[in-house]
Parts: C-alpha cells; structure tokens; sequence
C-alpha cells in the first residue's frame, strides 16, 4: 500500500513550444497583410432587351463631358484640359458657385441639418473613354473626379461641424451626400449619345 | 579578495524558458487573425493602378477577384502576351465571366448576396477595351458593386 502524499507528476511541457512555432511558421507563410483597396463604383444596371434606346433628356448645361482618347489625353467639356486641372474643373461644375448659365441649374432641396441648400442636384459627369485609353489613365481620371467630390464634402463638413466627412456619422454624411451626390456616370462605348 | 578566488564548478544558471511557449502562442495568434489564405494561384502579372482617394475594400468573404494582365512567363508560348483575364484559377474569356459571377454568388449566404463586391485587378497598362467589356459583362450578371483594386500613391505625387 502506498502511503498518501503522491505526487501528480508534471506534464513534460518542453514540446509545446515546438508544436507553437510549427503553427506559427504556417501561418507566418500563408499569410498576406496587404490590405486592398481601391476605387468603389457603383456599375449602372443592364439595359432591358425589350427596352427602347431612349434618350434620357438631360439639360446641355447639366452634362460635363469628361472624354479620354487613345493618346490619353483629356478632352472637358470641349477643352483639351491636364489631368491637375481636371480637379478645379469638376468642382466649378459641382458647385456652381457663380450661378453661370453654362454651368449647372440649381434647385433648392430640403437636406436634414442643412435645412434648405441650393444645389446642383441634376448635374451628371460623364466620362467616355476610347477602347485604347490605358487604364492607368482612366483610373487617374476616375481619382480626380472622386478626390473632387470628397474635397467639397470635406469643406462642407468643415465648416458645418468642424471634422472631416470621414468622421461624421451615418446621418451627416448622407445629408452631405444629398448637397454633394457622386453622379459619375460611365458611358457605354461607342454609345456616345449622352446615355445617362 | 575572497570574492574572486572562488573556486569550483561555477554553474551557468538554467534559462527559464517557461514562458516561450506564451510568447510563441501569442505571435500565433496575431498571425492567425491578420491572415487571409491565398486562394488562387496567379497566372498573370499585375501591376495595380495608383490614386489617392481609395477605400479600403472590407469584409473578404463578399469580394470576389478579377485579374487581368499579361500571362506569366510560362504560360506566353501558348497564351501570347496580349494583356488575359484569369477567374479563379485558369484563364478565362469576356463570355465566361458571367457564368463566374453567378457560380461565386450562388456559394454565398443568401443574406450577404446583395453585398457582393468584384474586384477588378488590374495592370495599370491594360488597355480599356478590355475592361469596358469587363465591365458590361459584369452589368449583365447584375455584379453591380465593383472596386477598381488600386495601391496608394506616396504623399507629394501628383
């Protein structure tokens, strides 16, 4: 008989170490930090087939036509323009802020917070581009006219609660979406009609 | 000088390493949850596009992958170097893209369908022809929500 005062013994625990850095080394190659990211868009949704080719009338004066040729140069509306000017361009387009004739009709809406702002509410870019056109161009082009939206929704935001767009809530960033809505439209080739 | 002239085995103390296998498991874990599998071997070589008004493209299970570029070295004799799409796996034509598309949103939850995104990977030489085909096939299958896969440009760059 045994007397009392066994002992349990230990668990030999030296391995468990080796079995960590087994997993560990796994995971270490399988691993991929890059985090990715890019441009969001939003893709129009296919025409009907049985649909009509119809001509959505849109105001001459609501459209800037953003064009991109094989060359990769940049045609707006009918001026052969830089990409570092496109910014500038876009956001006179958006804004209106002389209320020109040639510029976007503005339309008086009832925004949450804001309470009535006048906007360019109807106005569309559209951007066009030939089948040679280098996609590091385009992407350039679609940067521009993002970056021109967030710079006036960032000034907005600004003065209005001083952060930046980013750092409102869901609520304020869609009432600065309403003052400020992204409408990029990305025309069908060959389909230069003005095809909303 | 009593303190010098000790004489006898001097023992090198044992290293305690009780405590490795907490270090080890806690790496371990970081890299568990940081990781995300690479799912697919690239046949094609891509150079993204740069901007600097980028999102950061969330929740991976609801993005689906579009790749396109020139076919590796390897894969040129057969495959030429004209600029490739590649679904999964192999490479693939415009034509196929919406089968791929119904195919990858019929294997996810139905709740988180809606939400699915395409990311379009792209070499920044790529033509737009191709893309714009991309692009109306992507419409056809009704994979509205696309992400032009692009790196940040550096600070300064125009």
């Amino acid at each position: 008989m045994a007397k009392g005062n066994r002992k349990v013994p230990d668990i030999n625990s030296s391995s468990t170490a080796d079995i960590a850095f087994l997993l560990l080394i796994f995971f270490l190659i399988t691993t991929s930090m890059d985090t990715d990211s890019g441009l969001a868009r939003q893709l129009p949704p296919p025409p009907e087939p049985d649909q009509e080719e119809q001509d959505i009338d849109i105001k001459e004066r609501n459209i800037l036509i953003v064009l991109l040729n094989a060359q990769n140069q940049l045609m707006v509306g009918g001026e052969l323009l830089d990409i570092t000017q496109l910014n500038e361009r876009a956001k006179e387009f958006i804004q209106n802020p002389q209320d020109k004739a040639t510029l976007p009709e503005k339309t008086e809406i009832e925004v949450p917070y804001f309470g009535k702002v006048v906007t360019t509410a109807n106005h569309v870019i559209s951007l066009m581009n030939d089948r040679g056109t280098s996609y590091q161009a385009y992407i350039d082009v679609q940067n521009e006219l993002v970056r021109a939206y967030n710079e006036l929704r960032d000034d907005i935001a600004l003065s209005k609660w001083h952060v930046r767009y980013e750092e409102l809530n869901e609520d304020q960033k869609s009432a600065i979406r309403e003052i400020y809505p992204q409408r990029i439209s990305e025309a069908e080739p060959r389909n230069y009609g003005g095809k909303k | 000088m009593g303190k010098f002239s000790k004489q006898g085995k001097r023992e090198m103390p044992q290293l305690n390493t009780s405590s490795l296998p907490d270090l080890i498991f806690t790496l371990l874990f970081f890299f568990m949850i940081t990781t995300t599998m690479r799912e697919v071997t690239l046949k094609v070589e891509f150079q993204v596009p740069s901007g600097t008004e980028l999102e950061k493209l969330e929740k991976k299970s609801l993005v689906t992958f579009v790749y396109v570029g020139k076919p590796m070295e390897e894969f040129r004799k057969v495959m030429g170097s004209e600029s490739r799409i590649q679904l999964n796996d192999q490479f693939a034509e415009v034509a196929e893209i919406q089968d791929y598309i119904t195919q990858e949103r019929a294997s996810m939850r139905e709740e988180d369908q809606p939400f699915m995104t395409v990311s379009l990977k792209i070499d920044e030489h790529t033509k737009m022809g191709i893309v714009t085909d991309i692009k109306q096939a992507l419409r056809q299958a009704y994979a509205l929500k696309i992400n032009y896969s692009a790196t940040r440009k550096g600070p300064g760059a125009q």
